[in-house]
Parts: structure tokens; C-alpha cells; sequence
């Protein structure tokens, strides 16, 4: 009998998992903000590349600890430097049942480097891609480039039927006017199909049942819903109306964790913040002078005089990881020795600038945003009181991103705040082309005052062709150790990135900020 | 009357021209498009292409110029952000802002009038009095403070209304509207409310203040020792001469309204035109800024002409006047 009964529970049992598995799992949640666009060619923005991973498929992808995996291809080799070959997957079929070949991969690239693509510098090294047989592809380069599958983890294929049929071969373009049907509709491989794009209102997906990769979430449908300011999307949270915010403010961490429902998940990000300073003959600050930053002491000093913990428990709220390098952990050419930031000492500031020859300190401006990075205005106040402790007049100006960073661009500031998380290619070069090249022809590109050390220059070119891999790594490591021993630039910490979801939600915090919902359990 | 409205449409071309001047003049000091649309390590060259691209490497006179030729000829160009025309931009979003800026007026003078009555006529009951009292604070808190305290007691405690965005709409042609389902009408009770609530105030006290006056005057007084019935004063001799004023003030606001729902629809996440010029204020998105700004001018100097021809219509004496 009770044999009979226990069978009966476990046959309850049964169908009880079996009618949870056909139940809706619906995702609803909600960021700051919105996707700019359905054509991935068309923008440069990495949140609506974000949230166009989950509906078009790459040829590679990121995996769960963000290391490249294969997707639509599944494997590639060199046959010469400049020519790289691609064995697509096959079976793979579009949301609209059209099947995948070598000819949505060519039509796609042609694409991407069509003149009128805004998104082309994404795949600035690529020439041209040439189909070999049905699945082979061969991606033709200007020269040796040893990031290229960096670049393709974040370039999506699209379907060459899909857009012939619908007139939308030419990418859509701001500068043109041109706005294609892919604009606003989507057909990809991805685990995601779009259903509703509703511009600054909602963006609804659903399940792809016929995903060509088994799907490690378990969800049968996307709603989000954009909501621009914190304290609304917050209060959207607690009240029930989303179930998962991404990212979270850091103010409301508490409040919302202390909520029984809630929890909060927090992990370092890519994004590392650092002070950027001038290297040009003259501060704007004290005009007519010779800059003191030129010298090693100086620059030394200005690292000593900053209190990092202090900054990271009062600012950051303890969530940040003081710093001393350019680059996160995660990311090649980082190496832990460099990782170490000068250590907080007034005493030793000030001798050094004694040494210098500027015992009475000397005059500098600070310029920092008040709207890019977390904090990054209360830091720039707390370093300016820090500064002027050690005898550094300083003069502190923050202002909006939208005027800060044409003011850095044109080389107008002496100290600026500057976050870098090496996206897209989360590579450490990345920061070398970038920050520590001299500004010169496409590289140098956020290098605007005046930094030029011909030993970074000499790495940063050997590197951009260098296709051995650990030697690739170690010549961005020797680089980096450069900048620290001549403290180029002063690291200050790493970015907490923050999620908030109901407790019954399961969703991987990534370091890059992404939000890969085909990793989310709803539960 | 058509002398007035002739002169009135070249004021409003005159005005349309200084506002979009303004907006080009300010517009150099919002910051740079390019380096938003840029990846974070884009070029120099990329960046100089792109600025050439969309003709803001000419000066800012030129590219005033190739504005108003534009606009002459019906073309507001394209959003930097999301690469649709603006104009459509500008027409999805108005259903949701005239909407809202509808309900809101409405809830104004349902229950602006009524309360500025009752505070003219009983001047010192404690009731009136109290609800003078309340009123200052209507009138002195900020917009976004009364959102979130509302949606912190409705949305988060109670859990009774939603707490942002428009619910399920129902497209009717070019139109979309909230009205005709449960979840878009409930949508609208906290946004409208936020907004109403300054308004609310205002008229209360005009309509209270001009009621005071006109029940002091003479033709009042001699209504009274008629011995007319006091309800057939109040309401057709005094209020219909009290609501000259809250007419020419509701007109105005609600063009103070459409601009004045920039923070409340940011705070609700109503996606109207206040919401799409913030975003376009982030991103620096120049067209939609300058189509915006075009836009409102525009209907602020429609809804003067309108006001002026209405009181035209109402007041006899102007008619004669503008002969």
C-alpha cells in the first residue's frame, strides 16, 4: 500500500516537472538603455550589440569566462598571415527557415565593410571574405592581425536572402538617411527571436526552438523595457513590475539587497579608471611655465599623494579594487607584479617634488565627468583635496560627458579621468594602440596630450602583427610595466559592476557588462 | 480678424527663425555628436569622417543655412541616435505627451475650479483654509519629487499602479492611444496626476482670486440686493466673468505642459516627446534637439494665436478693437 501510494506521489512528482517545463518562463527586465537600432551594421554602441547577440549568432563567441568558443564557425585556421579559413556550422537555419551557408557570411562582411556601415572600424582589418565552398569562408586581411577573432566574437550574420528580400543590402546609415527594413526587423540564428521593437517603449523575444546549440537557459520569453533614470527603475524592481535590473545604481545596493525578495550580484568589471595627464611642453594651468609633469619625480608624486583606500571605501562604498595597471586580470598582456599601485605616502610626495625642484608644488588643472563613470565626480573631489594636502594647487572643473570629452580630445586638460575596459576585443592591446602610441595616422586615437615614448611605440607595432601568441602577450606586458615605472598614467581602481534580480532568477554577472540572457534560469 | 491672424503668422515665422537660431548657438556648447557615436578607441581619421559625413565640420552659420533649407522644404533629417526621420520620431512620441498633457488639464480644471469656488466663497472656513494650505505645497514641490513619493506609495507599497511606461496601446491610424485599455488607463493615472498637480494649484488659486474680485464689484452687490438667488449669481454672473483670466492661463500652460512633461515623463518613463528630447540631450543627437525645440516654439506661438482669436470670440470688446 504504501508502495502504491509513494509510486502515485513520484508519478505527481513527474508531472509536475513535466508541466513545469512546458510553463512560460518569461525574463522581464530592464537597463538604463535602449537599442539604438535592429541593424547591427549600423551603430557602434555596445549595448544594442548586447542585445543584438541574442537574436543574430557571431562566428565566435564569448563563453562563460569569456573566452572565445566557437559559434557559426566551428573551427578556423591560417593558411597565409593575411588570409584566415572558416569552417561554418552546418543545420544552422534562420528565424525564418531560410538555411545558413558560406553566402550569408560573404553577403554579411560585404556588408559590415561597406563604405556607408557605420559599424565598418569594428572590422577595420578585413578586406574583403571570400566563399570557398558551401560551409568554408576565407576572410582575406590588410596584413598579420593576430585579433581577428577578437573582431568577429562581436560581428553578427546576417541572411542574404532576408536582405535582398527586403531591399536592405546597403546598411542603413545616419549620414545618408538611409534606414533599411533591418532597422527595425530582425532575422538571425541566434537562441532569441525578436517579436515586438518598440523604440525607447519595449523590445520583446521569444525562445528560438530551433536553436542550432542547446540552450543552458530556460527561458520561453524576453521583455525589456527601458528606463533612463535610476530611482524609477529601481522602484520598478521592487515593486514587481521587472524582474531583473541591469546595471543596478551602487547607491541602492543596500536597500535593494535588504529587500527579501531581491538580491544583488557584484563583480569587478573590465572597466579600469585612471588619471590621464598632460605631456605637452606646458600645463594649461600655469601657461608659460615648463610643465613639472615631465618629469618621472612629478608624475611619481601625484600617484603617491592619491589615497586609493580611502577613495575606495568612502567614494566606491568598498565595491572597487584599487588598482595599479591599466588593464583587468581577465584581460591578456595583465600581469599581477604590475598590479600594484605606488603607495599612498604624503612625506614621500612631497620629497619628490622637492627633488624635482618644486618644493611650493606647482599649478594644474583637473578635468573629469560627472556622468561616464561611477562616482567619477566624488573621485576627482577627493583626489583634489588629496593633491592640494601635498602642497599641488589643483583646479578642479567637472562637467557632462557630452562636453568633458571633446575637451579631453582636444588636449585642452592637464589631469583628466579616463575609464578603459579594452571592449570590444578585451585585449590589452587595446590600451596600447589607444592610450600609449603616439598620436599618429589610427593610432594614438585617445592619446590627446602629447604622450610619446618611442619604446611604446615600438611594442604597439610589433604587437599588432605578432601572431605567436605568448610572445604577443609578453611584448603588452613589457609595455604596461613601462607606463608604471615612468607612471604615465595614474590607475586609481576597477569598476564594481552590479545587477539586481528577483532571488527566484539565476543570471551570470559578466565583466564586460554584457547581459547573456541565454545563460538565465528562471526558477 | 484675418489682419490679426496674417500678423500673428509672421510673428510666428519671426519667433520659429530666433528659436532655431538660439538652439544652433547653444548646440556648439552641448558637447560633440561624433565622439558619442564613436567606439571608444575609434581613429582620428574615423572621427574626422564621420564629423565631414554629417556636415559638422562646416561652420555653424552654414550648417544653420542647411537647417532651414531643410525644414523650408519639409525635412527635419534623420536622429543621430537611431537613424529614423525625426519627423516620425516626433509623431510617435506626440499621442503619448498630448495624451497625457490632455488628462492632466482636464484633472486641472476639474478640480481647480470647483476648489477655487469654494475657497472664494466661504474665504474663511477652516476647510478653505486648509485647502490653501495644501496647495502651497502643491505649488512649491518640484515634479519629480511628487512622481517619486507617488510612485514610491502606489507602485512600490500598495502595488496598485504601475510605476512607469504607457501599458498596452491601441493604434487607431498614425494615432496610438492608452485610453481604450485597462493597463494604458491605469498607466496614466500617476503621470497625469504629477503633472496636474502644479496646475491643480495654479487655477484653484486664479479661479479663487478672480472670484474674490468680481463678487467685491458693483454689478454683484446689485445683483444681491435684486435679491437674485445666490446659486444663479455665483455661477452665471460671477464665475463666467471669473474664468476670462483661467481660460488665457490654461491655454498657455498647456503649452507649459508639453514642455513641463520633459520630467515627468522621464520620471515615469512615458515615452513621449519630453523623454525623447532628454535621450537626444544624452546623446547629443542634434537633430532631434533642433526639431524639438522648432516644435514647441511652434506650438507655443500656435496656442497664443489661438488663445488670442478664442478671447476675440469670448470678449466682444476685443473684436471691435481689432477692427
Amino acid at each position: 500500500m504504501a508502495m502504491v501510494r509513494m509510486m502515485g506521489l513520484a508519478a505527481a512528482g513527474l508531472l509536475a516537472i513535466a508541466a513545469g517545463a512546458a510553463e512560460a518562463k518569461t525574463l522581464r527586465w530592464s537597463s538604463q538603455g535602449d537599442i539604438a537600432t535592429m541593424d547591427p551594421y549600423a551603430h557602434t554602441e555596445s549595448f544594442t550589440s548586447n542585445m543584438h547577440h541574442h537574436i543574430y549568432d557571431p562566428l565566435v563567441r564569448r563563453n562563460k569566462d569569456l573566452q572565445i568558443e566557437p559559434a557559426l564557425a566551428t573551427s578556423w585556421r591560417i593558411v597565409e598571415p593575411n588570409r584566415w579559413r572558416f569552417t561554418l556550422r552546418q543545420g544552422v537555419k534562420f528565424h525564418n527557415g531560410n538555411p545558413f551557408t558560406a553566402d550569408d557570411v560573404v553577403a554579411s562582411i560585404t556588408r559590415l565593410i561597406h563604405p556607408g556601415a557605420r559599424a565598418r572600424g569594428n572590422l577595420s582589418n578585413v578586406t574583403a571574405a571570400e566563399k570557398v565552398d558551401d560551409f568554408t569562408v576565407d576572410f582575406v586581411l590588410t596584413g598579420p592581425y593576430p585579433l581577428l577573432l577578437n573582431d568577429l566574437s562581436g560581428i553578427f550574420i546576417m541572411n542574404k536572402a532576408w536582405l535582398e528580400a527586403n531591399n536592405a543590402v546597403v546598411p542603413g546609415n545616419t549620414t545618408t538617411g538611409v534606414t533599411t527594413f533591418a532597422s527595425t526587423n530582425a532575422n538571425g540564428t541566434g537562441p532569441f527571436v525578436l517579436e515586438t521593437y518598440q523604440p525607447d517603449n519595449r523590445t520583446i523575444m521569444n525562445v528560438n526552438p530551433n536553436w542550432w546549440d542547446k540552450p543552458a537557459h530556460n527561458l520561453t520569453r524576453i521583455e525589456f523595457r527601458p528606463i533612463r533614470s535610476d530611482a524609477p527603475r529601481v522602484a520598478a524592481l521592487l515593486s514587481g513590475e521587472i524582474d531583473m535590473m541591469a546595471p543596478a545604481p551602487l547607491q541602492d545596493l543596500a536597500r535593494i539587497g535588504a529587500a527579501d525578495a531581491f538580491k544583488v550580484i557584484e563583480e569587478p568589471s573590465l572597466r579600469l579608471i585612471f588619471l590621464g595627464l598632460n605631456h605637452r611642453a606646458e600645463l594649461q594651468g600655469d601657461p608659460g611655465k615648463p610643465n613639472p609633469m615631465k618629469d618621472r619625480r612629478v608624475r611619481q608624486a601625484l600617484w603617491h599623494a592619491v589615497d586609493l583606500d580611502t577613495i575606495q571605501r568612502r567614494v566606491m562604498r568598498g565595491k572597487s579594487r584599487n588598482v595599479g595597471t591599466m588593464v583587468a586580470p581577465p584581460i591578456p598582456g595583465y600581469s599581477a607584479d604590475l598590479d600594484k599601485p605606488l603607495a599612498f605616502n604624503v612625506d614621500t610626495a612631497k620629497k619628490l617634488l622637492a627633488d624635482a625642484g618644486y618644493p611650493n608644488g606647482f599649478k594644474t588643472k583637473l578635468d573629469c565627468s560627472n556622468d561616464r563613470y561611477i562616482a567619477d565626480e566624488q573621485t576627482c573631489v577627493a583626489i583634489a583635496a588629496m593633491w592640494t594636502r601635498a602642497g599641488i594647487q589643483v583646479d578642479l572643473k567637472t562637467q557632462s560627458r557630452t562636453t568633458y570629452f571633446p575637451l579631453v580630445d582636444k588636449g585642452e586638460s592637464d589631469v583628466y579621468i579616463l575609464g578603459w575596459a579594452t571592449l570590444p576585443p578585451m585585449d590589452g592591446y587595446s590600451v596600447a594602440s589607444a592610450l600609449l602610441h603616439s598620436k599618429t595616422g589610427s593610432l594614438g586615437g585617445n592619446n590627446p596630450n602629447g604622450l610619446s615614448d618611442p619604446r611604446l611605440d615600438d611594442l604597439t607595432k610589433r604587437s599588432a602583427v605578432e601572431l605567436d601568441e605568448p610572445k604577443r602577450r609578453a611584448m603588452l606586458t613589457e609595455a604596461l610595466k613601462i607606463v608604471r615605472d615612468e607612471a604615465y598614467f595614474i590607475p586609481l581602481h576597477q569598476q564594481p559592476v552590479a545587477w539586481a534580480m528577483k532571488k527566484s532568477i539565476e543570471v551570470p554577472v559578466f565583466a564586460d557588462e554584457y547581459v547573456r540572457l541565454w545563460f538565465a534560469q528562471v526558477n | 480678424m484675418a489682419r490679426l491672424l496674417l500678423s500673428r503668422l509672421f510673428q510666428v515665422l519671426l519667433v520659429m527663425m530666433a528659436v532655431t537660431a538660439v538652439a544652433f548657438i547653444i548646440f556648439r556648447y552641448v558637447g560633440d555628436p561624433v565622439n558619442i557615436m564613436s567606439r571608444e578607441d575609434a581613429s582620428v581619421a574615423e572621427k574626422a569622417e564621420l564629423r565631414a559625413a554629417l556636415g559638422l565640420d562646416a561652420p555653424v552659420i552654414v550648417q544653420f543655412g542647411r537647417f532651414v533649407g531643410r525644414v523650408a522644404q519639409g525635412d527635419l533629417g534623420n536622429s543621430f541616435r537611431n537613424q529614423r526621420p525625426v519627423a516620425g520620431l516626433i509623431a510617435e512620441r506626440l499621442p503619448a505627451t498630448l495624451e497625457l498633457v490632455l488628462v492632466a488639464t482636464l484633472l486641472a480644471l476639474l478640480v481647480g475650479i470647483p476648489l477655487g469656488v469654494f475657497c472664494a466663497l466661504k474665504p474663511h472656513g477652516w476647510l478653505s483654509r486648509s485647502i490653501q494650505a495644501v496647495s502651497l505645497v502643491g505649488i512649491s514641490t518640484p515634479t519629480f519629487v511628487t512622481g517619486i513619493v507617488l510612485i514610491l506609495i502606489f507602485s512600490v507599497w500598495l502595488k496598485w499602479l504601475p510605476s512607469f511606461g504607457r501599458g498596452d496601446v491601441v493604434r487607431l491610424g498614425w494615432w496610438t492611444t492608452g485610453f481604450l485599455t485597462t493597463s494604458g488607463l491605469r498607466s496614466l493615472v500617476l503621470p497625469s496626476v504629477t503633472l496636474a498637480l502644479f496646475q491643480v494649484t495654479l487655477i484653484m488659486r486664479l479661479v479663487r482670486a478672480e472670484m474674490l474680485d468680481v463678487l467685491s464689484s458693483d454689478y454683484i452687490r446689485y445683483a444681491r440686493a435684486r435679491g437674485l438667488p445666490s446659486g444663479y449669481i455665483h455661477r452665471k454672473l460671477a464665475l463666467k466673468n471669473a474664468l476670462m483670466p483661467v481660460i488665457t492661463v490654461t491655454g498657455l500652460q498647456i503649452g507649459a505642459l508639453i514642455a513641463f512633461a520633459i520630467v515627468t515623463e522621464t520620471v515615469f518613463q512615458w515615452p513621449g516627446m519630453g523623454l525623447l528630447f532628454i535621450q537626444a540631450v544624452s546623446f547629443v543627437d542634434l537633430p532631434v534637439m533642433a526639431a524639438y525645440l522648432l516644435f514647441v516654439g511652434a506650438m507655443f506661438v500656435t496656442i497664443n494665436m489661438l488663445v488670442d482669436v478664442v478671447y476675440a470670440i469670448v470678449d466682444p470688446r476685443l473684436r471691435t478693437a481689432g477692427k
